[in-house]
């Protein structure tokens, strides 16, 4: 398809990146594509011009700290997260990359453009929600950080606003986590989804029954306490040709359940 | 580094090198297909779904409908018309010409770059990683079965 006339860059550093998205109102980042290739195809998004964030170093790579936290870069793809031995240390990671969509776009997509587009139905925004990740993001008056719950704000929008970008993912040591979903097809897009961790206390952050991910803290990893706070968080969840809003809700609740068993729970 | 609407690139296929100025909104498939007349890359879908325009750039499977031209500046890409070493079909296309893994063929130059990565990394995929090595394809004759046993016989 011929996409409408757009202007393209692809800087090699930070500074030159978030001075050209400074410089235009209408410039806009492209990270992998996988998701703003197609929204450009549908004209449901039409910016003048594109700064390829692939060639800058800073936002790649995959760091553990001997404390066990994990630091990744925003451009890191799906693959580079699934086959990362570093990632290994909080393995729930590359357990959800695994299924996102499949090969070709794991293989281009990333981390950071997953949670910067905040598609309520995406894998990631939960999940980063449910581990207490902190996100970085840089601007050219420099960079702060701040946690998940601060950081998905709206249908496709976050903290990280005109100018700025994601830069790093900052992930705590953990290892007992959990996902579960109701999917469009093997691997496909979520109808519903919650992620779950326990680290003294038990965070569950639930996909798809709201603008933003919606954490609860179960007072236990006991399904009663589990179901007794997704229902506390009263949803009232979206409907639409996949799920009704009651399905939606329902789904919460027993995937929540889910989530907490795999996360060792039970 | 200037915001440009065109731009001069210059990517290796299959082993040829072409320099072409291009337009920024320009698709790589359109690229390989229209600017280079390397027309074995199907067009299925436009939205990323089907897999019929995967191709594999730098050693990555990617669909290239969802992939700039000028992102691919630099690179070295590989299309199925690589695939075969003149008139003779390589052992994966002769497996699936010998188990009738095409239909249509509409899908086909697809179905062989998903598989040709997959062999690349795993030669001897389990059942379970040929099905999921080939999930970004969509055989819209939904002749998966033959594709699957091709695969599975040419990693033999």
């Amino acid at each position: 398809m011929l996409l409408r006339e757009v202007g393209y860059a692809r800087p090699g550093s930070l500074d030159e990146a978030l001075e050209l998205l400074r410089a235009d109102d209408g410039a806009r980042a492209l990270a992998g594509g996988q998701t703003l290739i197609n929204v450009m195809k549908a004209r449901a998004g039409s910016p003048d011009a594109l700064i390829d964030l692939s060639g800058i170093d800073a936002l790649k790579g995959i760091e553990l700290a001997a404390d066990g936290t994990l630091e990744i870069g925003a451009m890191t793809t799906y693959t580079e997260l699934v086959e990362s031995s570093e990632a290994r240390a909080r393995p729930i990671l590359g357990q959800v990359c695994a299924q996102i969509a499949d090969v070709q776009v794991r293989n281009r997509g990333t981390i950071g453009g997953n949670l910067c587009t905040n598609d309520p139905t995406n894998h990631l925004p939960p999940l980063i929600a449910a581990l207490g990740a902190q996100l970085t993001i840089a601007g050219t008056e420099g960079e702060r950080t701040i946690p998940a719950s601060e950081f998905f704000l709206g249908v496709y929008m976050t903290a990280a606003g005109p100018g700025e970008l994601l830069t790093k993912i900052t992930i705590p040591a953990g290892r007992q986590d959990g996902f579960a979903a109701v999917t469009l097809g093997v691997e496909g897009t979520c109808i519903a989804s919650a992620a779950a961790s326990i680290n003294g206390t038990v965070t569950v952050a639930l996909g798809c029954v709201d603008a933003v991910p919606v954490v609860v803290t179960p007072a236990s990893a006991g399904a009663d306490d589990v179901r007794a706070a997704v229902r506390g968080a009263s949803l009232e969840p979206p409907s639409d040709v996949h799920a009704s809003s009651e399905y939606r809700t329902h789904l919460a609740e027993v995937l929540a359940v889910r989530a907490v068993n795999q996360a060792g729970g039970s | 580094m200037p915001v440009s609407t065109e731009q001069t690139i210059t990517v290796t296929i299959n082993g040829t090198t072409y320099e072409r100025e291009v337009e920024a909104r320009k698709l790589l498939i359109h690229f390989i297909r229209d600017d280079v007349d390397l027309t074995g890359s199907h067009i299925g879908c436009d939205t990323g779904n089907c897999g019929a325009c995967s191709v594999i750039v730098d050693g990555t499977l990617v669909k290239s409908c969802m992939m700039l031209a000028v992102q691919a500046d630099g690179s070295t890409v590989e299309t199925v018309e690589g695939l075969a070493d003149g008139d003779e079909l390589n052992k994966l296309q002769q497996a699936f010409s010998a188990n009738h893994a095409l239909q249509c063929g509409y899908c086909t130059p697809g179905m062989l770059m998903s598989a040709t990565a997959l062999l690349r990394s795993n030669p001897h995929p389990s059942d379970d990683e040929i099905k999921k090595g080939l999930q970004g394809n969509i055989c819209r004759c939904t002749g998966y079965w033959n594709i699957f046993e091709a695969v599975k016989v040419a990693a033999e």
